[in-house]
């Protein structure tokens, strides 16, 4: 027990609505390599906030034991005093600023009178580089640097705190093949200083190579801890642990009618809008009218990317590819061209992307229909608020009126909202992006109920989703998608989700 | 079903939007929660009501009425005119998410064409008219084309027209203030239709006009109202819908009144009220006032709902270089002349006018009739505290705080109702 550097014990922590980890229990020990894996959503992320200080102790119950001492942390300036240093998906660097400067912001390197003494800083920069093998440089802009180079600054950045444990959130998946090995070759070098490091990653592959333990965690609980030792470990070991989750929640019958096909797109391939990386390769899928078609992916690999890039190019920069509907080859070169040839796409993040949170709903619900409620220009509000009052009363919209501001509704009825919105534009093929991400499971059976009844009137629906169990639930058929390539099709009585989760984890040299 | 009458123990958002009670929506609601509703439905944009009616009152008092006497109130409408003018643009584009300040100079330079062309090179009046419009026109198009397309934000390419058409002011004026305009041109801003019926030591034709505008809003309203009602929407009870319409009325009689009082009817008062009401319908009826609010609320969301939102953006700028034309030719028209230096600080009486009725800094809100108001109340505080004598330095002073106490309730406001959520 004493060689554990860390235990988080008995961890839980409630949103409001949501117990998002429940009696959560890590042991780390002194030195190793240690991997988190789960499904998205499974709590990961919100445990290693837990641990840094994001969420402040009091706001979660459990304790931490770092070096043998309970640790309660106020803030992140307490862990990263305390040795811990966390390095987020989305890089925390400042572009303009030079490497030195981003490695020792908010640490400055004080000289005489209290100003910053670059001398010293640029050298102890230039000696952290040369130690994470980054040949650049310490007064290079961060903003030249690719990601991989990035991801390097950022750990030099945490070895110039002295870290203790350092935690990698999918620190290689944003990065080429020959960045990811020297990434992972860094992080074991790390080790034979004495580094502890906790990776959390979505690449099986990886961790059997790299980590020592492995911890799996789903639906905010701990599952188990396999030592990575154990000849008998492997990938499909460590998928069994990540989807044992039972159906528990239950979906509404439907019988599946395929019709026509409806919409096809063959060897799309889109490049990400700064970065020379492809995040979309060679993609194709295929839906047909009166049928649910799901796209199953992990994190990053490229499910909304595809989805949008489908939607007017609305992401990345597009390379090639085809898109047919009803057999006929068309292009959608702006959003307004895609809305038009009957195609809906509703996103992942409603907030961000999907509403207009300080206007009300029936400016929301007819904001992508608004040439249906025109003539001439002219809005016409009374068709406009008897349209929204429709769907306000179908969609079964928990609101007064359809004046409430959408913003003030919960997230159940605001993706109701956005659903309202699409379907106004009278679609045939509706991408629903995570119709289900952050809403309670009785919202979720509500929009299970709108998917069947839309597929019962001959709609073509895609649903990209996380959550596995869903997609076996409403799906006919289910597409797996991995770093930006199709990797597989089931019809969904073949799928299972230790299935679909192979063929989500399977990397590129094995697709072949 | 029906709704006890008196105040409702209901929480004041609940009572304030709740057709689904009463619905099929016929006016069942009482008078009294009604009246409140009107209040608290929307704090912001009634707060704005009540603040000039405030600051009117306060300075009927403190200049013993002169501030209310005929031939101040009609100098207030001819002094504010073209700031209101612009206010109507500038709010068009605050609830986009941008903000102009080159108005100023937009202003010297149309009316210098004007001037020149009309001064110098006797042509017709309506030549400078013409000529000011098309070069406003085409200084939107440069504006909008820089931040719609090139992608530039609005601040830097404003800025730069503001240095850029003061400079250009100064070119074609070669530094030299021009005037008189002839007659016809002057009597754009300083012109009246007076005397055209006769009246008994006022203006018969100007009551006329303001009784026809009068009738014309009541109808509009009913229609309105009518229409509603056969959709099933809410609308206030019967008896409040006829007070709101009488208090208007006898605002606008008032106000009439006074005007017939005085000199009759300001020619310019007419070019205000046709553009208040068609920007009016534009901002609240048409598509692309509604895409303008879209932009502003959530750009990435009208992007994905299939707004063109470069296209938007850069026919706002156009209209705003429009407007800035037709305030330059009030301006010039009222000044007699153009100078190098007309218009300075317009901008930021246009924008303060925007914010002071009720438009939020973050885009996405705001409204004519509010921009409007909002002016009205810079103009009315202005034009008091000068009768009153007050320094032009303790002036800017009122004015700053003003702004500034504005936009601290709008956010003060939007804090409260984030809170609440």
């Amino acid at each position: 027990m004493d060689d554990n550097i860390l235990e988080m014990r008995s961890i839980t922590k409630t949103f409001p609505g949501v117990k998002a980890l429940e009696d959560v229990t890590l042991s780390v020990r002194r030195g190793e390599i240690h991997a988190i894996c789960g499904e998205n959503g499974a709590g990961k992320s919100t445990l290693m906030k837990v641990l840094s200080g994001v969420y402040p102790a009091g706001q979660y119950d459990g304790e931490i034991v770092l070096d043998g001492r309970v640790s309660t942390f106020g803030g992140i300036r307490d862990s990263e005093h305390a040795g811990i240093v966390i390095i987020h998906q989305e890089l925390a660097l400042v572009p303009y600023l030079s490497i030195a400067e981003n490695i020792f912001l908010g640490s400055e390197k004080r000289g005489r009178f209290g100003l910053i003494d670059w001398n010293l800083a640029n050298a102890e920069a230039g000696r952290l580089l040369r130690e994470v093998g980054l040949d650049e440089s310490p007064v290079t802009p961060v903003g030249t640097l690719g990601v991989g180079k990035q991801q390097l600054v950022e750990i030099a950045k945490a070895l110039s705190k002295d870290v203790k444990l350092l935690i990698l959130d999918e620190p290689t998946a944003a990065l080429n093949d020959t960045d990811s090995a020297h990434l992972l070759g860094l992080i074991r070098g790390l080790r034979e200083r004495g580094i502890t490091s906790i990776i959390i990653s979505h690449k099986l592959n990886e961790i059997v190579s790299i980590a020592d333990h492995t911890t799996v965690i789903r639906d905010g609980r701990t599952v188990e801890t396999l030592d990575m030792a154990d000849p008998a470990v492997d990938v499909d070991r460590i998928i069994r642990g990540m989807v044992g989750r039972d159906l528990e929640s239950y979906y509404p019958e439907r019988e599946s009618r395929p019709g026509e096909e409806v919409l096809r797109v063959e060897d799309w391939t889109v490049r990400h809008p700064t970065h020379d990386r492809l995040v979309v390769d060679s993609a194709g899928f295929d839906v047909r009218a009166g049928e649910v078609v799901g796209i199953a992916g992990l994190m990053g690999a490229g499910r909304t990317e595809l989805a949008m890039s489908i939607f007017g190019r609305s992401y990345g920069n597009f390379v090639r590819g085809r898109i047919f509907l009803r057999g006929e080859e068309i292009r959608l070169r702006t959003v307004a061209e895609a809305i038009d040839a009957g195609i809906a796409y509703a996103t992942e993040d409603r907030k961000r992307y999907g509403l207009n949170l300080i206007d009300d709903i029936s400016r929301n619900v007819s904001g992508a229909a608004l040439g249906k409620l025109s003539s001439r220009g002219f809005v016409d509000a009374n068709e406009e608020a008897k349209a929204a009052e429709e769907y306000r009363t179908s969609m079964n919209i928990k609101a007064p009126t359809v004046k409430s501001i959408v913003g003030k509704l919960s997230g159940g009825n605001q993706q109701k909202v956005v659903l309202s919105k699409w379907l106004l534009t009278d679609p045939d093929v509706l991408i629903l992006d995570e119709p289900t991400r952050g809403i309670d499971v009785g919202a979720k059976y509500e929009i299970y109920t709108i998917i069947n009844r839309l597929v019962a009137a001959g709609k073509a629906v895609v649903v990209i989703s996380s959550e596995l169990p869903e997609l076996l639930g409403i799906c006919d058929r289910v597409f797996t998608l991995s770093a930006g390539r199709i990797t597989g099709q089931l019809p969904v009585r073949e799928a299972t989700q230790e299935r679909l989760m192979t063929l989500m984890t399977q990397e590129k040299e094995l697709v072949g | 079903m029906t709704r006890t009458v008196g105040p409702s123990s209901q929480p004041e958002a609940e009572s304030a939007t709740s057709p689904k009670d009463v619905a099929p929506a016929v006016a069942l609601h009482t008078g009294t929660s009604d009246l409140r509703a009107l209040f608290t439905r929307n704090l912001r944009t009634s707060g704005i009501y009540i603040a000039f009616v405030a600051i009117v009152a306060l300075f009927a008092v403190l200049t013993d009425g002169r501030s209310l006497s005929p031939g101040n109130i009609t100098n207030v409408v001819l002094q504010y005119s073209y700031i209101l003018i612009l206010a109507i643009g500038m709010v068009m584009i605050i609830v986009a998410g941008h903000i102009d300040l080159s108005v100023g100079s937009v202003v010297a330079l149309t009316g210098a064409v004007s001037a020149i062309l009309v001064i110098q090179q006797g042509q017709p009046w309506w030549v400078g008219i013409v000529a000011a419009l098309a070069t406003g026109l085409l200084i939107g198009a440069w504006q909008g084309f820089w931040v719609a397309y090139v992608g530039i934000p609005a601040f830097i390419v404003t800025l730069a027209g503001m240095l850029l058409f003061r400079g250009l002011t100064l070119e074609v004026l070669g530094n030299i203030s021009l005037s008189p305009f002839p007659s016809e041109y002057g009597r754009i801003a300083s012109g009246f239709l007076n005397g055209l019926i006769g009246g008994n030591g006022y203006d018969a034709f100007t009551l006329l006009i303001f009784g026809i505008a009068v009738v014309g809003y009541a109808v509009s309203q009913y229609r309105t109202r009518v229409a509603r009602l056969r959709y099933q929407q809410p609308v206030e009870s019967f008896p409040l819908f006829v007070a709101k319409i009488l208090a208007v009325a006898a605002v606008v009689m008032a106000f009439a009144w006074q005007l017939a009082n005085a000199r009759g009817l300001p020619i310019v008062l007419i070019i205000l009220a046709v553009l208040i009401m068609v920007y009016g319908v534009v901002t609240r009826r048409t598509v692309f006032g509604r895409q303008v609010y879209a932009i502003g609320g959530n750009l990435a969301a009208a992007t994905l709902s299939g707004v063109k939102v470069r296209a938007v953006n850069f026919w706002l700028f156009v209209n705003m270089g429009l407007l800035a034309a037709i305030a330059g030719i009030v301006f010039s028209s009222r000044s007699n002349g153009a100078q190098p230096s007309a218009g300075q600080m317009f901008e930021l009486d246009a924008i303060a006018a925007a914010f002071i009725g009720g438009a939020a800094v973050t885009g996405g809100v705001g409204t004519v009739v509010g921009a409007m108001v909002g002016g009205l109340i810079m103009a009315v505080m202005t034009n008091g505290m000068t009768i009153m004598g007050v320094d032009q330095s303790v002036q800017s002073v009122v004015k700053g705080l003003v702004l500034l106490l504005a936009v601290a309730f709008d956010v003060y406001n939007k804090r409260r109702a984030g809170a609440s959520r």
